[in-house]
């Protein structure tokens, strides 16, 4: 397949879809599905052949169309006009839909989520551009879209070297959590002189409330695999990786078919897009742990060894799979790299903040309105994201804190809710941006509480290879427990500070460098919060047990009053 | 091979490019506490003990992976050093039940050693006491879990050395445990040799000579470059370590 029977193919499927006068996207992404996704597609398909409306209406299953809480989400595409979104959408609000909105053209209004909402109208869509607008199990849906012209354009007009440097230039940085830029990181790769290079997608999600991957996998499979080859281009490997987490069978099937599809028609594979350019890219599947998502314990298991970090340097731009200089990035920074090939990388350095490039992934979750899956350009501040597209806190409670990052993030207060989310900015609040969830808290959230379950998260994911993060990260959680139930003096609060210090600096690999960052910013912020409940037995948003005692009867011990010691040599003198 | 030139704790060093800091360090007579490095065995950089201060460098880098490099300015006993290797002993310690006066290593072992060179005489962190079963079904050897520091000698030396590959860990994190082929009894192993190899390198208690009671075991590493100096350079004199 060459470019003219790319756009080809692109013209063919734009006008079999213009033929039909209306197109009703369902989301078929996993919480529309768990919310009765399937029960409103099977009613919109009930209904449309019981209004004989076959012919000129089409149902389309789509990827995540964002607002995942008011699922399950319908979009109406009607020729010639706007879409329409409909929201929490039951098999019986389904059928009023196909009768009324598209038979007669009048929307049911209960059921609209208007488009100029500030959850959509704040948004700036670029990797999740196709999510919930194509089918992502056709690879038609994405060509039409303009799917594979960023590939054909640079295998054709670019050199590799020109690929990083525009990659650079565009200042994007790596989405997985560290930031680092990514034009850099294959350049890299580019001058490791070596007879094999690999190219890996990062897929394995882990994070307690992230799912940005997830979604980008199952709703637009195509891109990941299109920055991959662009990126295989530009370092000169033939052979990619996907790692896809265990828990995400839809993903890896979605990818898998992906990919056979772009090898059955040339663009991937053998001598792809009519050029001189081979690359492949196969799937490996986590088996369910955290740790494989950091990236020299992921080269392990590719690799077929336990899935285990070893040291750095070596870094895997020398050495990485099979000892061969490897490129491994989040597969949202993937998506990313085809609109900026296509748009220029200007365009993308235009959006977000001086350092901070481009969009970010966001996934909402906790005690918010909307919680669902935003992109937003970089440099919006936390308020906008909490009030304006998460509409607020439930019952206009009080918005407590918001949880950055993950496990290996920190909790950022109230009073820094106006801060620019940017790498720069969150670090210096002591979180990250991390890959992307965002948990929003409010004040029924105990922020020990928070921390011990963050901590028991990463006591249960260490993998055990280095001692500190192995029986360090189960030490700050048995602290925490104690403090919780009640039984913990200001001492252990001194012993649980240097152990949180320790472990960040002793440890091997990002997890436990990380994981006592939950304890590090909560005592940060909210150090009232660790007193009170040692001091006075109190929990203030009341999720703690406090029902026992510390052993020893004081509290507070009163230092010991220290004694002056004549040394030898004093003695002496006298 | 080139000779490069570091700075270790204010002194001017020479050593071979390539050469792992840990084993400059050694020459130069700058003890650091290790227990999963050993010398002839691949290097893991897991305990953490050997973690030293470079400078231009935010992190701790473990000197047993960490390559001699020109100019490298290097920190091997800062404050801050010395209480991390502390306060690692004492969580290794509270891991797992690691009683010396009943352990057929009292005397001998060498996490004992280190917590005795460092001054860790007490452990400030709550005890662990996991419930773990004791291994006896291997004619010669026993394995005992509650000693063992999860250091991965056994597993290195079984596979690298031995070529058997009998060890492997299983599990993750604080529930790790040393496993013998796909977890079955040790005496029921089709793939032990009873080599005797990881009982000698077990830095611990965990793996000892059967019958052996409390303090009586005492461990040899010196087979190791006996064998891999036959293998590598083929002399196949065998010179008492003690009089090295």
């Amino acid at each position: 397949m060459n470019r003219a029977d790319l756009a080809a193919m692109a013209q063919r499927e734009q006008d079999r879809q213009d033929a039909f006068r209306c197109r009703v996207l369902c989301c078929a992404s996993t919480p529309c599905l768990s919310s009765g996704g399937t029960a409103v597609r099977e009613a919109i398909e009930k209904a449309i052949k019981d209004g004989d409306l076959d012919a000129d209406v089409q149902v389309v299953s789509t990827g995540c169309m964002g607002p995942c809480s008011r699922g399950p989400v319908v979009t109406l595409k009607m020729r010639g006009a706007e879409d329409v979104v409909y929201e929490q959408v039951t098999p019986e609000a389904a059928t009023r839909i196909i009768q009324e909105h598209v038979a007669k053209n009048e929307p049911v209004k209960e059921f609209v989520f208007p488009n100029d909402a500030p959850f959509f109208a704040k948004q700036h869509k670029v990797v999740l551009a196709n999510s919930g607008q194509i089918d992502p199990e056709s690879l038609e849906d994405y060509v039409a879209r303009g799917g594979y012209t960023a590939l054909a354009h640079v295998l054709r007009e670019m050199k590799p070297d020109e690929v990083c440097e525009s990659i650079t230039r565009s200042g994007l940085r790596g989405r997985g959590g560290a930031g680092y830029p990514t034009g850099i990181k294959w350049d890299l790769v580019r001058k490791s002189q070596s007879d094999k290079k690999y190219v890996v997608a990062n897929g394995d999600e882990g994070d307690p409330g992230a799912y940005m991957d997830r979604s980008l996998m199952e709703s637009d499979p195509h891109r990941i695999l299109e920055g991959m080859a662009i990126a295989g281009y530009a370092v000169g490997a033939e052979q990619g990786f996907i790692y896809v987490r265990g828990e995400y069978p839809v993903a890896a099937k979605r990818l898998e078919r992906a990919i056979r599809a772009a090898e059955r028609r040339g663009l991937l594979g053998s001598r792809m897009v009519d050029s001189q350019f081979n690359f492949r890219i196969d799937i490996r599947i986590g088996a369910g742990a955290f740790v494989c998502g950091e990236e020299t314990a992921l080269m392990a298991s590719i690799m077929g060894k336990r899935g285990q970090p070893v040291p750095r340097p070596p870094y895997p731009s020398q050495s990485g799979l099979w000892g061969k200089p490897t490129l491994i990035n989040n597969v949202e920074t993937f998506g990313s790299i085809a609109p900026i090939i296509l748009n220029k990388a200007e365009w993308f350095a235009a959006i977000g903040t001086d350092k901070s490039k481009g969009t970010k992934i966001f996934a909402l979750a906790g005690d918010v309105n909307t919680t669902g899956l935003i992109e937003v350009p970089m440099g919006i501040t936390l308020r906008e994201i909490v009030y304006d597209i998460g509409g607020g806190i439930p019952d206009d409670r009080a918005f407590k804190a918001v949880q950055t990052g993950g496990p290996s993030g920190g909790c950022i207060p109230a009073q820094y809710l106006d801060t620019p989310v940017d790498y720069e900015s969150l670090r210096a609040l002591g979180s990250i941006v991390g890959s992307g969830g965002l948990i929003i808290m409010d004040e029924r959230s105990c922020m020990v509480d928070v921390a011990k379950f963050f901590l028991d998260f990463c006591a249960d994911e260490s993998c055990g290879k280095c001692a500190p993060c192995r029986v360090g990260t189960v030490q700050i959680y048995k602290l925490l427990d104690k403090i919780t139930r009640g039984a913990a003096t200001l001492a252990d609060l001194e012993t649980l500070r240097e152990l949180c210090v320790m472990v960040q600096e002793t440890s091997l690999c990002g997890l436990g460098q990380n994981a006592p960052n939950p304890v590090v910013s909560t005592l940060r912020y909210f150090y009232d919060e660790y007193e009170a409940h040692i001091r006075k037995h109190k929990c203030a948003a009341g999720v703690c047990a406090l029902n026992e005692k510390p052993m020893s009867p004081a509290v507070v011990a009163p230092p010991r009053p220290k004694r002056k010691v004549a040394r030898l040599d004093e003695l002496e003198a006298v | 091979m080139a000779v490069v030139t570091l700075t270790i704790n204010d002194e001017l060093v020479s050593a071979q490019e390539g050469q792992t800091l840990l084993s400059v360090l050694r020459e130069h007579g700058i003890q650091l506490p290790t227990l999963c490095h050993l010398d002839g065995l691949s290097e893991r950089g897991g305990c953490r003990l050997c973690l030293v201060e470079i400078a231009g460098n935010n992190k701790l880098q473990p000197a047993c992976v960490t390559p001699a490099v020109e100019g490298l300015v290097v920190r091997t006993h800062s404050d801050r050093l010395v209480k991390y290797r502390k306060m690692i002993l004492e969580l290794l310690f509270s891991e797992r039940n690691h009683v010396c006066a009943v352990c057929v290593m009292n005397g001998n072992c060498e996490l004992q050693w280190e917590a005795a060179k460092v001054g860790m005489d007490h452990v400030r962190y709550d005890y662990l006491n996991p419930s773990l079963p004791v291994d006896a079904s291997h004619e010669r050897f026993t394995l005992d879990h509650n000693r063992c520091i999860l250091c991965t000698r056994c597993v290195r030396v079984c596979d690298e050395i031995e070529g058997a590959h009998v060890w492997d860990l299983m599990g993750r994190g604080a529930n790790s445990m040393m496993i013998a082929d796909l977890n079955r009894p040790w005496g029921e192993s089709q793939s032990c040799t009873s080599c005797g190899k990881c009982v000698q390198v077990c830095p611990t208690g965990a793996l000892a000579q059967r019958g052996s009671s409390v303090a009586e075991m005492e461990k040899q590493h010196d087979f190791l470059r006996w064998i891999l100096d036959g293998r590598e350079k083929n002399v196949w004199e065998y010179t008492d370590a003690k009089s090295n």
